[in-house]
């Protein structure tokens, strides 16, 4: 039904756009009109179009979430939160012919009943409505086409408002992150303290679903999780920064023109490659590889999950970070200076250290930031390669773990939406969100620096 | 004379070291390709079973109990066969799609009688055991026991195993079968979520990088949302997934595991890799055409319409496709969503739950199964085949339609 409502507002839109592009071009010859017919047409056709799609989308968000409130209400004895949005869910699904699978509840038929003739009536109305908005403006708009009629200046102006939209969505994206992710975190810190979380020692978010199960009641204490995906990114750092480094300096130093062109894109792949990828790559490989190497030294040092792994592969997947970034520094600073060093006698290994890498300086700085702030992002890497049990260990060959992995572990399966467990997860990414921000923003700070003193 | 001497040698010491690095690097991205594609090769062919079915013309086929006469057909090859268990272990070489391909096979015969060998799909344990991927002990192969191995071996005598094209891999869904399971539910659920994203983040990039470009003033206003989307630009993809979580699923309450939840989702991450290369396109033409255009009387718009942004495609156009190959490999935020699920029908919808293809590798490297490595690697190498087509396209269009000032 809706997609036919989208179909016939398109119509409305082309006929509304042949019908005043006539108009006006019937009106008179054309250089007595303000404005070409073509932009008549388009006046009357964004007219028709524009407000109606708008009010479509804004009722269909509204009709959702009003139909969900109002089963909601059959569902008053079910004290799990969680339990009411699955019961809501699969009766929303029934409905919808989905799935025919029927809870055991009493208030499920009516809920169904009442959710399709709500549905029923709200689309018989939504369609009434917006079709008849559509056609009164498309009237409406085929009266106004005059000789005189600023068609043009309309339509730029509705076009750059369009634009200055659209510039201000990305704000809107940062407001709605940090609204979503600021929300559950205060409802989860009024169950439990910010300093238990933000200096506990331990973190087993595990609690009991019923009241008389036994059980750890949970404790959110992160210091563990914190220091694992310190950990990992740490070590992930220790295998790209030199490899990534003495590349970028091989690349942009010494490496003929020919070189440069084959070798650079290669090492780029590498991050054009899915994390996933990555991730299985360690799962299947590099944790055999490490484990065998292990058992040779002592049998039993690693396990499968051990940091190293996870670390390791996420060094291989951010050196061409740091190589791009680093080689874009190097090269920005001025070759008189290195020319200078070269006369002067200085091989080009002392050029590169003792001219190059101080002048180019914030650049490479900036490039480790942000790598580092890639790898403590990273999900799909540590999400299999690295463990779920948070220990409280700086051992590279013990399993530990990181935010991401408790944010996944926590959110994906059935959850019950309320609980501190998943209330806990919302507060990791926040933490996450805002140490990565604060590292961008000082690495962008230093891009700039370095830019402004070269060019 | 002795202290050039060092110098030359720390000289080439430096010079090695970075020769090394590159070296490891480029060995890495090799190992790892290498890595997949010698794993995954494997899995597109699968092991069929030939069996001789005869069935006389006379017979009605709408009569025939498929199942009950596939396990005739197939036990009439081995008469000597007589306790329960045994029989057992003869058709436990088979996938259960086996019956499904004798139905086809019944259907295709139109009434004609049917007599000769026909190929079916043998069970996952053995497909692993012929592939090599068990090894043999004695009479065993993994879960391939004895009894098993003795009409493994018997069909082998007279050639009746094969590796054939695996026709299930990318034509079906995903399944509990390892044998059956295939990934075409992922990919069509990827497309559909990737062209949403595009449908969705393409314009409002563009609108975006032309009005920041060409129309903003500079003021404070501006630098705000500048400095906004490049922060945006390296926000933690799974928060992006947090984001469509609050926002898509529990606020707006769309479906679960849908495409379209997902298209969205990636389209918020996406947007701010097109401003930023739409906004270097777009600087990059030069104004004496924009300049030319207001001199004849054209409006700003119409000149940033008719010429400005025509002359920045080909730049927005390879940013675009590269975020979009971002958006194609990205699981994270997938996972947030709920595209995890385990779904055994090909989405006809981008309402339907559905998978993604990264989605998929992730399930099947979960899964405790060993038939599923090698799934697992072709269905990465199938999103790399993507990847590289997708960036095949970008690095045409930079080429061949890109010009310089």
């Amino acid at each position: 039904m809706t997609e036919l409502l989208y179909i016939a507002l398109f119509i409305l839109a082309s006929y509304s756009f042949m019908v005043n592009k006539g108009r006006a071009a019937s009106l008179g010859k054309f250089n007595t009109l303000h404005s070409q017919p073509y932009y008549h047409g388009l006046y009357s056709s964004i007219l028709t179009f524009l407000p109606a799609i708008i009010l479509l989308i804004f009722w269909s968000s509204i009709q959702n979430i009003m139909t969900n409130l109002s089963i909601r209400d059959f569902f008053v004895d079910v004290s799990d939160p969680g339990l009411i949005k699955f019961y809501i869910d699969s009766v929303i699904n029934y409905s919808n012919g989905v799935s025919s699978k029927i809870i055991e509840h009493d208030g499920f038929m009516p809920a169904v009943e009442k959710y399709s003739s709500l549905t029923y009536t709200s689309t018989i109305l939504k369609v009434i409505v917006v079709t008849g908005l559509s056609i009164i403006l498309l009237r409406a708009s085929i009266k106004v086409v005059t000789v005189d009629f600023k068609a043009r200046d309309y339509v730029e102006s509705m076009f750059t408002t369009l634009m200055k939209f659209s510039s201000v969505i990305a704000i809107f994206v940062t407001i709605g992150i940090v609204l979503s992710l600021l929300f559950e975190t205060l409802r989860f810190f009024a169950t439990v303290n910010v300093f238990d979380f933000l200096f506990g020692l331990h973190w087993s978010p595990q609690t009991a679903i019923r009241a008389d199960q036994v059980g750890s009641s949970g404790s959110f204490g992160a210091i563990p999780v914190f220091l694992g995906t310190i950990l990992i990114s740490i070590i992930a750092m220790l295998v790209a920064v030199p490899i990534g480094m003495y590349s970028a300096i091989y690349l942009s130093q010494y490496a003929s023109e020919t070189v440069r062109t084959y070798a650079k894109p290669i090492i780029e792949i590498l991050a054009g490659i899915p994390t996933v990828v990555y991730g299985f790559f360690a799962v299947i490989t590099v944790a055999p590889f490490f484990r065998d190497l292990g058992d040779k030294i002592s049998p039993g040092t690693l396990s499968g999950e051990s940091a190293i792994i996870a670390g390791s592969v996420m060094g291989i997947m951010i050196i061409p970070f740091i190589t791009s970034l680093t080689d874009d520094a190097m090269n920005a600073v001025p070759s008189s200076l290195k020319e200078g060093s070269l006369a002067m006698g200085a091989t080009v290994s002392e050029t590169t250290k003792q001219v190059i890498i101080p002048a180019s300086f914030h650049g490479i700085v900036a490039s480790f930031l942000l790598a580092f702030s890639r790898a403590i992002g990273e999900t799909m890497i540590v999400v299999m390669a690295a463990g779920f049990a948070a220990n409280l260990t700086l051992n590279p060959f013990e399993s530990v773990t990181t935010v991401t992995v408790q944010i996944v572990g926590l959110l994906t399966g059935d959850q019950e939406f309320d609980s501190a467990k998943t209330l806990s997860a919302f507060a990791l990414a926040f933490v996450l969100f805002f140490l990565t921000l604060i590292l961008n923003i000082i690495a962008l700070n230093m891009v700039k620096k370095y830019r402004e003193q070269y060019e | 004379m002795n202290n050039l001497n060092k110098r030359n040698k720390a000289e080439k010491r430096f010079k090695l070291y970075g020769i090394s690095a590159v070296i490891i690097a480029i060995t890495f991205l090799f190992v790892l390709l290498f890595n997949i594609f010698s794993s995954g090769a494997s899995a597109f062919k699968a092991s069929y079973i030939g069996v001789k079915i005869e069935i006389p013309s006379a017979m009605n086929i709408d009569e025939i109990n498929s199942r009950k006469e596939f396990k005739r057909q197939v036990l009439k090859m081995f008469p000597e066969v007589e306790t329960r268990s045994d029989k057992r272990a003869l058709l436990s070489l088979f996938s259960k799609g086996a019956i499904y391909e004798f139905e086809d096979l019944l259907e295709q015969s139109d009434s004609n009688g049917l007599d000769g060998y026909y190929w079916f799909l043998a069970h996952g344990d053995l497909d692993m055991y012929i592939k090599g991927t068990v090894e043999r002990r004695g009479n065993e192969a993994g879960r391939i026991n004895s009894k098993r191995m003795t009409f493994v071996d018997a069909l082998r005598e007279q050639n009746l195993i094969q590796l054939q094209a695996n026709k299930y891999l990318l034509s079906s869904a995903d399944s509990r079968e390892p044998e059956m399971a295939g990934i075409r539910g992922a990919i069509v659920g990827s497309l559909y979520a990737i062209l949403i994203a595009f449908i969705v983040s393409f314009p409002l990039g563009v609108l975006s990088a032309l009005y920041m470009e060409k129309l903003a003033s500079r003021n404070k206003f501006s630098d705000i949302i500048e400095t906004n989307i490049n922060n945006l630009a390296a926000v933690p993809s799974i928060v992006f997934g947090l984001l469509g979580l609050a926002i898509f699923l529990n606020f707006f309450s769309l479906p679960r595991s849908a495409p379209l939840v997902g298209g969205l989702t990636l389209a918020v991450m996406t947007l701010p890799t097109i401003v930023i290369a739409s906004r270097s396109a777009i600087k990059s033409v030069p104004p004496s055409i924009e300049e030319a255009s207001i001199g004849l009387g054209a409006s700003k718009i119409q000149t940033l319409m008719n010429f400005t942004l025509p002359l920045a495609m080909p730049g927005i156009m390879t940013g675009t496709i590269i975020g979009i190959a971002r958006a194609l490999g990205e699981t994270a935020p997938l996972l947030m969503i709920g595209m995890v699920a385990f779904v055994v029908d090909v989405p006809g919808t981008p309402l339907d739950p559905s998978t993604a293809l990264p989605v998929q590798i992730f399930l099947w490297a979960d899964s405790p199964e060993r038939a599923f490595v090698e799934r697992t690697s072709a269905a990465i190498m199938v999103l790399l085949l993507f990847l590289v087509l997708l960036n095949l396209a970008a690095i045409y269009i930079r080429n061949k339609l890109e010009r310089k000032w």
